[in-house]
């Protein structure tokens, strides 16, 4: 079919409002949502969980579902309105004047098809061309993904690839008809922050290279800072501010854009002299919204009589190219009147080490085959080698690493999960590294605790929130009687800030951030005096991350903690963090204070994920440091230095002596030490990543 | 006197089931009115499949207490026969010999006489007795066995769960007739092997209670003490009981022919019972709560008892209905082929396979059975279907 | 690929014994060999008089022994009696027991005698196989593909009025065991008392001549109760399927809806409905047995109930190994196909 010429807007969302519809009731999803994407523009969508952003995405895909209904506005692309068309015509539009990308490369490919099968249909399905000449068409287009080996790729199944490779290929499958408008539903989410980065670089290169519209929707506002022309805030299914990038990541006029660029982790911040300001309260629930402005009981700014009646428009901002915010008092607002001041905090002088990794390795036999196993033989996965550092009292100690570096497997040694290969832990200089949970006295395990990652699975689902953190106090041995614990549990909720109320709640009534605070209480029942907190806050919204963040670090300044904070955002880990420690495949690659890692001299890859992370703001300038392919398996770790297969400096050793050995760990200075084969030379020669414009 | 017409027969059928009805109306009548306090079980009145399934089980569930426990809505002994009745008709007028009329007695055979001249209504009334009284327990059996062995073996995995599995397979790879036949044979219940295994099968709901509570109060002594006992004095009690026959109070006993079917069929129904929860087990177990669970140190009981099962509930629920159906469906095929229950019972099964043999003359004796089984198997089968609907919707 | 299907053909082996053995021992117990005894025998026998004949025919000897012997891994027994004839279980009368070979088990192809048929076992299963044989292929021949297509159908559009229906029809089928959809069949379609008589109430005729007439019914009893059971299956997988990801993916595409269930959605839906088709064979065999029964129909399953209701210990003990057998086989049939249908699971 010929594409349509047109040369107004691509996308006019006006009004747009829809609802689902349950038998109780009609939850409104998206409300009076207004927002136009001219040709070769890329438009942000930005806002937390459940605002009601991918809802958009599928509103305009007229996809939303049996419940799903579009209950009043219009969707016009090239002019022509999608909420009018027929099912054949609409069939005509999707995939090829319009695409979608989406958050799960692996779940968006059929896993019983080739990826070339799945490639050459679309062009089959729209331009009614040969299998032949779609076959040269996909192949085009997987090269101009950037894979290796294109024949190979297209004869695979997608399980065959890689988390990297497969999101390429959807990528290459959105492409495939040249589509005029492209939407991308957080498409590097479930990815490694280093693959992220490449993918993100290619779809901006090809976006210019066919001349495609965006519409990128992301939580992540650093990521549209690095993609997008314009962008749109949303907040509980509304839009609350869109214009600019530059107009509103620099002069934002609305409170809840601002609250959310107060609540992230930018340069700068610091959990002493500058701590977050998180957003008081919750995300109101779509059946539970106020009346008048959605954000208003959330609001600094919130003026009763005024800010809770009737609906409130958008409105233009003037002076700036079209900028409008859903605030009825953006005029009166100082914007840049400064924060007010937070507590500030003098940092804690660490105490004594009461943790000694030495030597630590951890090996595991799998079979080869896992489901036909006992075949080929047994293999040895080195999931973490030689581990040595200390930690202190009140210290923090960020580990840093993508997927399979070896940081969770490293947690399950200290906790007693699993014993060591070789080396030793030492916990006041008594060493545990042998001995399993199981034979761990009370003592031990309370001291040693952790928070885990997703907050809707740490709690058990059909227990009460104060019967499992009872059961924490119980098996610690702490409170005589049925009474004390009950009151030594009230006292942890309060501790964690959480209304004793919900003592009588089961976990599904509570939130993410909520949820993830019961954790906390659970673990610190025994008075824990070591935290392992596994990426705490990485599956929570941005204005929930600060909250639970700033209440880690105020128990850790109450209980003196030793923290080990296991995070992949390095933003996070600046902002809290006192010492790093970078891992990459198992092996320590950098470790040292945060100043020290966060500044040259880097080992390479910690240069390549400082600039690989995102960060929303204007003022900085990065380096760009794009690697190549995907972090390879544990199970099939490259010879040499782990690193060397992406590694941009590895020309600047001679002698393949990276492809060869292991690097020796190097002391730079007093206290930071790196994995490299680089000469001191070369580490004098680096220079910063991350550099921020003078104000 | 006349037979009764069609009208008729249906008329004095509802009335008869009258204490039933009002059994059902009261049921439903509370059920509804605190459904939202009643977690899963009330929300299973927001489904019309759930409901209608509900209501076909409870139908025969309380037929078979009214008719079967208190004698109230059968209208002629179950086993007396009448030479006059043979193979007569739905609505004949009842007479105990060739033409007399009992004035003592209900005046008509509703559903007419089998090929001994015993009614058919009441022994189908009666049937329903006999399943209410050992399906649901046999299947409860099932669970505890099922639960107790699955649970190890899916979350320990490794050799135990090779072994426990393979056995598991082994019963599940024979076919259930044969294992019925080699089992109720009367020359094998002489030598005492259905006895054994009942011993070993009714161990496991002690085991499992004595587990249940050692690792939830292995913390506080004294009050794991207490139900420790107690289990263990009820428990081994209605153990030497039941499975042995030999309680030294005398109070409980079982009747042995019934035992013999109450272990074949617990016997069969287990393996598939621990397959799902190895199943469940095995998915659940990589969940965060448990390893905090594993991170503060409680032991695999706890954890697989306390932490595990509870959140498998709602699939094991589902299947704990589906099973109650499939225990029928069993007990019915053992009476068919007149395994285990007496040739007089009236079971559901016994009647079927008795009105067959007549089947192409007279459908009356063999029909009523038949539509008795069919609806409560497919009422547990739509109330599981309405039970899954409502703990996904969650 | 070959590693694969050796170890699940050993562990199908290890089963077979297990199962063969059990079989072998309750069948073997002294209550029953007593009562073979007396049938062979006379009823009134002594106590010492069944001992002597169990002993002179080889019954008494330890049971890992007798399971040996009756596989044909351990040679036959030889009991020089005390009236000088020389019995063994591998001497067939009036032959001379110099000739006779020394093993003669299952092994051996010699699978022993039906005191009930009076026949060779091995003639009679092979005999009785045939029938049953054509009696399950018309089985699957109605139930795979109906069953397949009832689900998919229903699947494909969850929560539709033909979903509604079809799900409904599949739950009754289920909860319809074949005793019981037998009874109703032939009560409807085959008694004088309702009058259509389209069917034959027996299948005795179609032993020699099967027909439309007679064997329809009890292929379709069979059918009916597993067909019920796929199709739930097969539903809950297409529904399943249809709800991911990759159709999203293919619907935004702009595939039309009959390619994406065709092209799409039919092979990642028909692999969980693969083994659990392969897995109803132990049920089908259940069915086989009621409605052989139930139809007169002298097959395998009518011999299974005549072998075991007469305590016919040989007879029963081949039918046993050969419906463990059958089960084992079509289990490790499901395996492979398992591996083939879903590429997610690489062979190397």
């Amino acid at each position: 079919m010929a594409k349509l010429d047109y040369d107004g807007p691509i996308l006019e969302i006006e009004n747009l409002s829809i609802s689902f519809f349950t038998r109780l009731r009609e939850i409104p999803a998206v409300m009076d949502f207004s927002v136009t994407v001219q040709p070769g523009e890329a438009v942000g969508l930005v806002g937390e969980s459940g605002c009601g952003k991918s809802t958009v995405a599928l509103g305009v895909m007229q996809d939303l579902g049996v419940n799903g209904r579009i209950v009043g506005g219009s969707v016009r692309f090239k002019g022509r309105d999608l909420g009018q068309m027929s099912a054949a015509e609409l069939r005509d539009i999707r995939g090829n004047e319009i695409a979608m990308i989406y958050q799960e490369p692996m779940a968006s490919l059929n896993p019983a098809m080739r990826i070339g099968k799945q490639l050459i249909e679309v062009p089959m399905i729209h331009e009614g061309i040969s299998e032949s000449e779609a076959w040269a068409r996909a192949l085009e287009v997987v090269r101009d993904v950037k894979l290796p080996d294109p024949e190979r790729i297209m004869r695979s199944y997608p399980h065959q690839l890689s988390g990297g490779q497969q999101q390429r290929i959807v990528i290459a499958m959105a492409l495939m008809s040249k589509p005029s408008l492209l939407i991308l539903d957080e498409p590097t989410t479930a990815l490694d922050v280093t693959v992220e980065a490449a993918v993100v670089e290619l779809v901006k290169d090809l976006g210019k290279k066919y001349g495609t519209s965006m519409l990128f929707i992301s939580h992540n506002l650093g990521l549209v800072l690095e993609t997008c022309d314009r962008i749109c805030v949303m907040y509980s299914g509304e839009a609350v501010e869109t214009g600019s990038i530059k107009d509103v990541f620099d002069k934002m006029q609305h409170p809840y854009t601002q609250a959310l660029f107060r609540s992230i982790p930018l340069p700068g911040a610091d959990k002493n002299t500058r701590p977050l300001k998180a957003i008081p309260g919750n995300f109101p629930l779509p059946h539970e919204r106020p009346e008048g402005c959605n954000f208003g009981p959330r609001c600094d700014y919130f003026q009763a009589g005024l800010c809770d009646v009737g609906d409130i428009p958008m409105a233009g901002v003037k002076g700036d190219d079209r900028h409008f915010t859903r605030c009825l008092r953006f005029a009166e607002i100082d914007w840049n009147a400064p924060i007010e001041a937070m507590t500030q905090h003098a940092s804690a002088a660490p105490g004594n080490v009461v943790l000694k990794m030495e030597n630590l390795k951890k090996y595991y036999e799998v079979a080869a085959n896992a489901l036909f196993g006992g075949s080929s033989g047994k293999k040895v996965v080195k999931a973490n080698e030689t581990l040595s550092f200390e930690a202190r009292e009140s210290e923090t100690l960020a580990i840093v690493g993508e997927s399979g570096c070896g940081k969770s497997t490293f947690a399950k040694v200290l906790m007693g999960l699993e014993t060591a290969t070789e080396g030793q832990i030492l916990l006041d200089n008594r060493s545990i590294e042998q001995v399993p949970i199981e034979t761990r006295d009370t003592q031990t395990v309370a001291d040693v605790q952790m928070v885990f990652q997703n907050p809707f699975d740490t709690l058990n689902p059909s227990m009460t929130v104060g019967r499992q953190i009872i059961r924490a106090l119980e098996v610690f041995g702490i409170g005589d009687s049925d009474q004390a614990r009950r009151d030594e549990m009230l006292r942890l909720l309060d501790l964690v800030k959480l209304p004793r109320e919900f003592a009588e709640r089961m976990p599904r009534q509570l939130s993410g951030g909520q949820k993830q605070r019961v954790g906390i209480a659970r673990a610190f029942a025994g008075g824990a005096r070591i935290v392992v907190a596994d990426e705490p806050v990485s599956a929570l919204d941005v204005s929930v991350q600060a909250a639970v963040t700033d209440l880690l670090m105020e128990i850790q300044r109450k209980q003196k903690t030793t923290l080990l904070f296991i995070s992949h955002d390095l933003s996070i880990v600046r902002y809290l963090s006192d010492r790093v420690m970078v891992m990459y495949l198992g092996h320590v690659v950098e470790l040292g204070t945060t100043d020290q890692v966060f500044s040259p001299p880097y080992h390479p890859y910690t240069e390549a994920l400082l600039s690989a992370v995102p960060i929303a703001d204007t003022r900085i300038t990065k380096k760009h440091i794009v690697l190549e392919g995907d972090v390879p398996s544990a199970m099939n770790p490259p010879p040499g230095c782990p690193f060397q297969t992406r590694c941009r400096w590895k020309a600047q050793v001679p002698g393949n002596l990276c492809d060869r050995e292991v690097p020796p760990v190097r002391e730079l200075v007093p206290g930071h030490q790196v994995k490299c084969h680089l000469s001191q030379e070369m580490f004098d020669q680096m220079e910063p990543v991350i550099t921020v414009a003078a104000e | 006197m006349e037979p009764l017409s069609w009208s008729e027969i249906a008329l004095r059928m509802l009335g008869l089931f009258l204490p039933v009805w009002i059994a059902l109306i009261v049921t439903f009548a509370v059920s509804i009115a605190f459904k939202r306090r009643l977690g899963l079980y009330g929300k299973l009145f927001d489904s019309p499949i759930g409901m209608i399934g509900f209501a076909m089980v409870m139908f025969w569930v309380f037929t078979g207490i009214f008719g079967g426990a208190f004698d109230m809505i059968v209208t002629h002994d179950v086993l007396s026969q009448s030479a006059s009745m043979k193979n007569k008709g739905p609505g004949t007028p009842f007479t105990q010999l060739m033409g007399t009329p009992d004035p003592g007695a209900y005046p008509y055979y509703l559903l007419g006489g089998d090929n001994l001249g015993r009614d058919v209504f009441s022994r189908m009334v009666a049937g329903a007795w006999e399943v209410i009284k050992i399906a649901p327990f046999a299947s409860m059996f099932s669970f505890m066995v099922g639960i107790t062995l699955g649970l190890p073996a899916g979350y320990y995995g490794g050799r135990l769960d090779t072994l426990l599995s393979f056995m598991a397979n082994l019963i599940l790879a024979f076919p259930v007739i044969l294992l019925f036949y080699l089992l109720v044979t009367p020359e094998i219940v002489q030598t005492g092997i259905p006895v054994y295994m009942a011993a070993v099968l009714f161990l496991f709901p002690i085991v499992f209670l004595l587990l249940l509570w050692n690792s939830r109060y292995h913390t506080q002594p004294s009050r794991r003490n207490v139900y420790v006992g107690i289990t263990l004095v009820i428990g081994l009690w209605l153990y030497l009981g039941i499975a042995w026959n030999a309680d030294p109070l005398g109070l409980v006993s079982f009747p042995p022919n019934l035992l013999v079917v109450f272990v074949a069929v617990v016997f069969v129904n287990s393996p598939t019972v621990f397959r799902i929860v190895r199943g469940l087990t095995m998915d659940i177990k990589t969940r965060d709560y448990v390893a905090a669970a594993q991170t503060r140190g409680e032991r695999p009981w706890y954890i697989m008892l306390w932490e595990i099962l509870p959140n498998a509930r709602g699939p094991l629920l589902v299947d704990f209905c589906l099973r109650i159906g499939y225990t029928t469906i069993l007990l019915g095929t053992l009476g068919f082929f007149g395994l285990g229950l007496s040739p007089e019972s009236p079971d559901w099964g016994s009647t079927i396979n008795d009105g067959r043999k007549l089947l192409t003359m007279y459908l009356h004796p063999a029909l009523p059975p038949a539509f008795a089984l069919l609806s409560l198997v497919l009422g547990l089968n739509l109330l599981a279907d309405g039970l899954r609907e409502e703990s996904l919707r969650d | 690929m070959a590693m694969f299907i050796l170890r699940r053909v050993g562990i199908m082996i290890l089963t077979a014994l297990c199962l063969t053995f059990i079989v072998f021992f309750l069948t073997n117990l002294y209550p029953n060999l007593e009562k073979l005894a007396k049938t062979q025998g006379d009823f009134r026998m002594s106590d010492e008089e069944v001992a002597s004949y169990l002993g002179r025919n080889g019954y008494l000897q330890p049971m890992p022994v007798k399971y040996g012997q009756w596989l044909g891994v351990v040679p036959g027994f030889v009991i020089d009696d005390r009236d000088g004839v020389t019995r063994g279980q591998c001497i067939p009368p009036d032959t001379d027991p110099k000739d006779a070979p020394r093993f003669c088990g299952i092994l051996q192809g010699d699978w022993g005698y039906s005191t009930v048929f009076r026949e060779d076992v091995g003639k009679i299963l092979s005999d009785k196989l045939v029938l049953t044989g054509r009696l399950m292929f018309w089985v699957m021949v109605l139930m795979v593909p109906s069953a397949l297509i009832l689900g998919i159908l229903a699947g494909m559009r969850e929560g539709s009025r033909t979903d509604r229906t079809l799900s409904t029809f599949a739950i009754t089928t289920t909860a319809t065991p074949e005793y019981v959809s037998g009874v109703l069949f032939i009560a409807v379609f085959a008694s004088t008392a309702v009058g259509l008589k389209w069917f034959k109430g027996t299948a005795t005729a179609a032993m020699d001549a099967p027909d439309f007439e007679n064997f329809f019914l009890p292929v379709l009893t069979i059918a009916l109760y597993g067909m019920g059971y796929i199709a739930r299956m097969t539903r809950a997988s297409m529904a399943e399927v249809m709800t991911a990801q990759y159709i999203r993916t293919a619907r935004l595409k702009g595939v039309s809806f009959s390619n994406i269930v065709m092209k799409h959605a039919l092979r990642n839906a028909l692999i969980a409905p693969f083994t659990v088709i392969m897995l109803q064979f132990p049920w089908l065999l259940n069915g086989v047995v009621i409605v052989e029964t139930l139809f007169n129909y002298k097959g395998f399953g009518w011999t299974l109930v005549q072998a075991a209701g007469n305590n016919d210990i040989e007879l029963l003990l081949g039918v046993s190994v050969i419906s463990v057998i059958v089960v084992l086989v079509t289990q490790l049939i499901s395996d492979i196909g398992y591996v083939f249908l879903n590429p997610r699971i690489s062979v190397r």
